[in-house]
């Protein structure tokens, strides 16, 4: 892996968002190099082999938010990448008894009618209401957020189009989405249903990746957040990536690398380097110095200003507020190879439900729960979970008759209260985890061939994702929109000139959605007068 | 009700109890879902089932339509304030065609009230909407459950219908009158029937308990034997409910309850409903906005057209001229009807152009052996329904 000379751009992380922005920018002529700290690509979205033959999606697991248009433009397929649907989804609740999901519409009217025929009926409003939000916010997505206080033709143009599709909703549909914006995902689901387990059921999504529990003001966007892949009627961008979600990093990789671009992993950069106020290169961990004179950062906003920048360079306002930007872990992760299917004796035999997202959590209360124990500093004795097993669907990910489980966890906190994280720990935050699955299937524990157990801690060690937030940030009304990172610089661009953001800590946020690298290269391209 | 065996994540849609005639009936397998029903959309050839509907008399299953008991000492101030027409006005065992709207004064469905006893209304409709009912609830003294499970139901329609029923037995059902309900016996099975339907032609509603179902299925085609019977599934309804002018959800409009999009409600003006809108009978969900809309006028309206030549206008765009450069609206149904000979359509049609007498044009797509060709064709507007037969109304109502 030699390094080009000549470079236009250096982008720092492989992560997928670093790998979309590189894409887009070689696709458009320059001269880009990735490095990339591991010795592997994808971040946050990764496969990789810890244990014989088994692939595990060591980070995120589903593909739910990855931009079409992105997967389209950079011929994703070509190189690899399909997304493969799963099937419904369950909570299995304390004691016996289950909710589960179908997509079947009739199907999951009868499903939910066995706890509440109102709630039965109150899903089609939920799911319209969800929906109606979605369709608003879904153009902003691969938009740059304007910048209120801009008085540039694009950004007004930008504002009014905002203003004009909020107008567009009419009164009663603009005070939803304020509401919306603002209240917490108890209080939202509360409006529709009566059952608690249906009500457990929706609330898992809105907590996920977060440091709020599901009764705290915000986390009804986030609820949001993770449905704003379905509204894009196309079939197939929502499942399990086949092969892992590394397959998206690795399809990236390849049509990066057959625009003419280069990847160093293994390659951990120090330094953003600036000379009389411009972006000049990096410096590598072993000195090595690159010069570029465009320096694209996919490190969450944190990570690129405090660490990686020299406080020297950047205005004092600017650093006050990366300093103050929110971005605290609360979520760990359990990757487990199996010696066969586990048994959920609550679940129906013949119940495709367990093809999907399983949860045990009944209660919001249960969940509220969870959150507290965070609080206090400790990951939470009774965790959410939302557990997966997508060898069942992807047959590349196994040896024959194995499984993989994939299990996230909310909430384990980053630094606990009784001191540093350590393997007795992490291993005793597993068995926690492990334990609890074990209680809704009795035959779980003695299939556990290999468990990678991952702590936010670990997280941030590995991904380099600071505390181990997933979306490189809470993704909270201040932190949303042209507040995302910071006021003033919501457009991609850092004080520095030539220095730029490009992962999730941007506008839209997280997950596995690619918009912020996309929207980069695009904010790259026109302060280079290039068309994007 | 008969439940299917299997668990409804193997087997989502219930099956009626009529599922097993019907099977047996059913020659070319064309089953297709209706709220959570597996029901019969074609048994032999769509056109041989029409043709009964205006020639003899059908049996049509329609258990699935969604039911609703309302019953206690507001069931009147509930209904009222629930639907835009007068219930108070409702006389015993009579039926009205109602709508209900939300507070933005759009449609969330429309169907039918009968006044079944005092304090006892029941609603029929083509949604399930437990939700909205029980909100709008809220501080009335009612009861409200579903009641679908428990009720089968038949459509018996068709020129041919009195004779058949009184031939069955049903003795004096030649004296209902239409929206009227009538209490008969048939062997030991008690039956409910209404003078309703949704093809416009001369017809009844009969409803029973589920248990008796095929007994009662058996016995009317028996009757029906020397009168033409047929059963007749969804896509012959459709064509009928078409010449008679009704609407139906998610096809010439979108529940309220359902639309994602801003501007795709619809307001029962705009279908052209304003007729069961009663302003002076106090306040109704949604009153405001639809005294507002009448003061300012409806921006579109939905509206019968009648289109040259003789293919079916189905899915058009509908604009100003023939040259295709204004676009005022587009058809939500269309068929070329065999009765009146008459190429017609609904569609929704922006203001002013949805007056009676109004010629707009239809951009029509023909598949001629896998070539399409465009058509734009004349279209007139004209009043609905497009065919009403005396029959319809005539009490007692004649052999055939
Ligand atoms: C446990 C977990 C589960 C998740 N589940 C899901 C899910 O199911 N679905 C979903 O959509 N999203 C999920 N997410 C969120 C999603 O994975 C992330 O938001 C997203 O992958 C972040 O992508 P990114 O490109 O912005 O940043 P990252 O993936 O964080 O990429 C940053 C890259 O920079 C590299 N790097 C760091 N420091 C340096 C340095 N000094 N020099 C060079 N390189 C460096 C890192 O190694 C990394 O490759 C999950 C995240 C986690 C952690």
């Amino acid at each position: 892996m030699k390094t080009p000379a000549g470079l236009d751009a250096v982008i720092v992380g492989a992560g997928h968002n670093g790998l979309v922005a590189a894409c887009y920018l070689a696709r458009s002529g320059l001269k880009v190099l990735v490095l990339e700290r591991q010795p592997y690509i994808g971040g946050a979205a990764v496969s990789r082999r810890l244990y014989e033959d088994f692939t595990y999606s060591n980070c995120s697991y589903v593909c739910s938010l990855l931009r079409p248009e992105i997967i389209r433009t950079l011929e994703l397929p070509k190189y690899g990448l399909q997304v493969i649907p799963y099937e419904g989804g369950c909570t299995m609740m304390q004691g016996g008894g289950h909710l589960a999901l179908y997509d079947n519409h009739d199907a999951l009217r009868r499903e939910i009618s066995r706890h509440s025929k109102r709630d039965a009926e109150a899903y089609d409003r939920y799911s319209r209401d969800v929906m109606r939000q979605c369709k608003f916010i879904k153009p902003l997505l691969m938009h740059e957020p304007p910048d209120p206080t801009s008085f540039k033709p694009r950004d007004l143009m930008e504002l009014l189009y905002l203003g004009k599709r909020f107008h567009n909703l009419g009164e009663k549909r603009m005070y939803d989405t304020l509401r919306f914006w603002t209240m917490s995902a108890a209080d939202f689901l509360d409006e529709y249903f009566e059952s608690e387990i249906v009500k457990a059921h929706f609330a898992g999504s809105s907590i996920i990746g977060t440091a709020l529990g599901p009764r705290s003001p915000g986390t009804a966007y986030v609820l949001l957040h993770h449905y704003m892949g379905d509204i894009d009627d196309t079939v197939g961008a929502w499942g399990f990536a086949r092969g892992g979600m590394g397959a998206i990093s690795n399809a990236l990789g390849a049509s990066f690398e057959a625009s003419g671009g280069t990847i160093r992993s293994g390659a951990p950069v120090a330094k953003i380097l600036v000379r009389n106020g411009r972006a000049s290169g990096v410096a590598l961990a072993d000195g090595e110095e690159i010069r570029a004179p465009l320096v694209i950062s996919n490190l969450d906003v944190r990570r690129t200003f405090l660490e990686t920048m020299d406080a020297k360079d950047l205005p004092e306002e600017f650093l006050g507020q990366v300093k103050n930007f929110k971005i605290r872990g609360s979520s760990g992760k359990l990757n487990i190879a199996l010696d066969g299917l586990p048994q959920f004796p609550a679940i129906p035999p013949g119940s495709p439900c367990t093809r999907g997202d399983m949860h045990v959590t009944d209660t919001i209360e249960m969940m509220e729960r969870a959150y507290d124990d965070w609080k206090d500093g400790r990951w939470s004795r009774a965790p959410y979970i939302d557990m997966l097993i997508p060898s069942q669907i992807d047959p590349t990910m196994v040896p024959a008759g194995k499984h993989y489980m994939s299990v996230f966890v909310q909430y384990c906190p980053y630094e606990l209260a009784d001191g540093p994280w350590d393997a007795a720990k992490r291993q005793a935050f597993g068995d926690t985890v492990i334990n609890t699955i074990a209680q809704h299937s009795p035959n779980f524990k003695n299939l556990i061939l290999h468990a990678e157990i991952r702590t936010p801690w670990d997280i941030e060690n590995e991904v380099g994702l600071t505390e181990g937030n997933i979306f490189q940030g809470e993704l909270t009304m201040d932190q949303l929109l042209f507040n995302r990172p910071v006021p003033g610089y919501a457009q991609y661009r850092s004080p520095v000139r030539g220095v730029y953001m490009c992962g999730s800590s941007t506008h839209p946020g997280g997950g596995v959605m690619g918009a912020p690298g996309a929207n980069a290269a695009r904010a790259v391209l026109r302060d280079l007068g290039r068309a994007p | 009700m008969t439940d299917s065996p299997a668990p409804h994540y193997k087997q989502p849609l219930l099956k009626t109890p009529f599922h097993e005639r019907a099977r047996a009936l059913s020659q070319i397998d064309s089953f297709i879902p209706w709220a959570g029903y597996t029901t019969v959309d074609v048994f032999t050839t769509m056109e041989q089932e029409y043709f009964a509907v205006r020639n003899a008399t059908t049996l049509y299953d329609l258990t699935p339509m969604v039911k609703y008991r309302v019953s206690g000492p507001d069931a009147v101030p509930y209904l009222n304030r629930l639907v835009t027409r007068d219930v108070a006005k409702l006389k015993p065992d009579r039926v009205a065609y109602v709508v209900w709207c939300n507070d933005a004064g759009h449609l969330i469905d429309d169907g039918t009230i009968f006044r079944l006893g005092a304090g006892e209304y029941r609603i029929c409709t083509a949604e399930r909407q437990i939700d909205w009912l029980l909100d709008s609830a809220i501080g009335f003294d009612v009861q409200i459950g579903e009641v679908t499970e428990q009720i089968a139901a038949l459509a018996v329609q068709g020129p041919t219908s009195c004779a058949m029923l009184k031939a069955a037995g049903l003795r004096g059902i030649e004296l209902l009158k239409p929206f009227e309900i009538g209490y008969f016996s048939l062997g030991e099975h008690r039956l409910t029937l209404s003078r309703t339907g949704f093809t416009g032609d001369l017809g009844y509603e009969v409803w029973m308990d589920p248990a008796a179902a095929e007994t009662i299925w058996d016995i009317l085609m028996a009757a029906g034997r020397s009168r033409g019977i047929r059963a007749i599934g969804s896509q012959a309804l459709n064509m009928a409910r078409i010449e008679a002018g009704f609407i139906m959800p998610n096809v010439d409009f979108v529940s309220a309850e359902h639309t994602i999009r801003t501007g795709r409600d619809r307001s029962p003006l705009e279908l052209g409903l304003g007729w069961l809108v009663d302003f002076n009978k106090g306040h109704f969900t949604g009153r405001r906005a639809l005294l507002t809309e009448k003061k300012q006028g409806s921006r579109r309206q939905l509206v019968g057209l009648d289109i040259a030549g003789n293919k079916p206008a189905h899915n058009a765009l509908i604009y100003t001229d023939d040259g295709g450069k204004r676009e005022i609206g587009s058809v939500t149904s269309a068929m070329w009807s065999p009765t009146c000979k008459r190429n017609i359509a609904l569609a929704i049609v922006d203001a002013p152009h949805f007056q009676v007498g109004s010629t707009v044009w239809a951009e029509i797509y023909l598949n001629r052996e896998l070539v399409w060709e465009r058509r734009m064709s004349r279209a007139q507007v004209v009043e609905r329904p497009f065919f009403v037969p005396e029959r319809r109304r005539a009490t007692p109502p004649a052999e055939f």
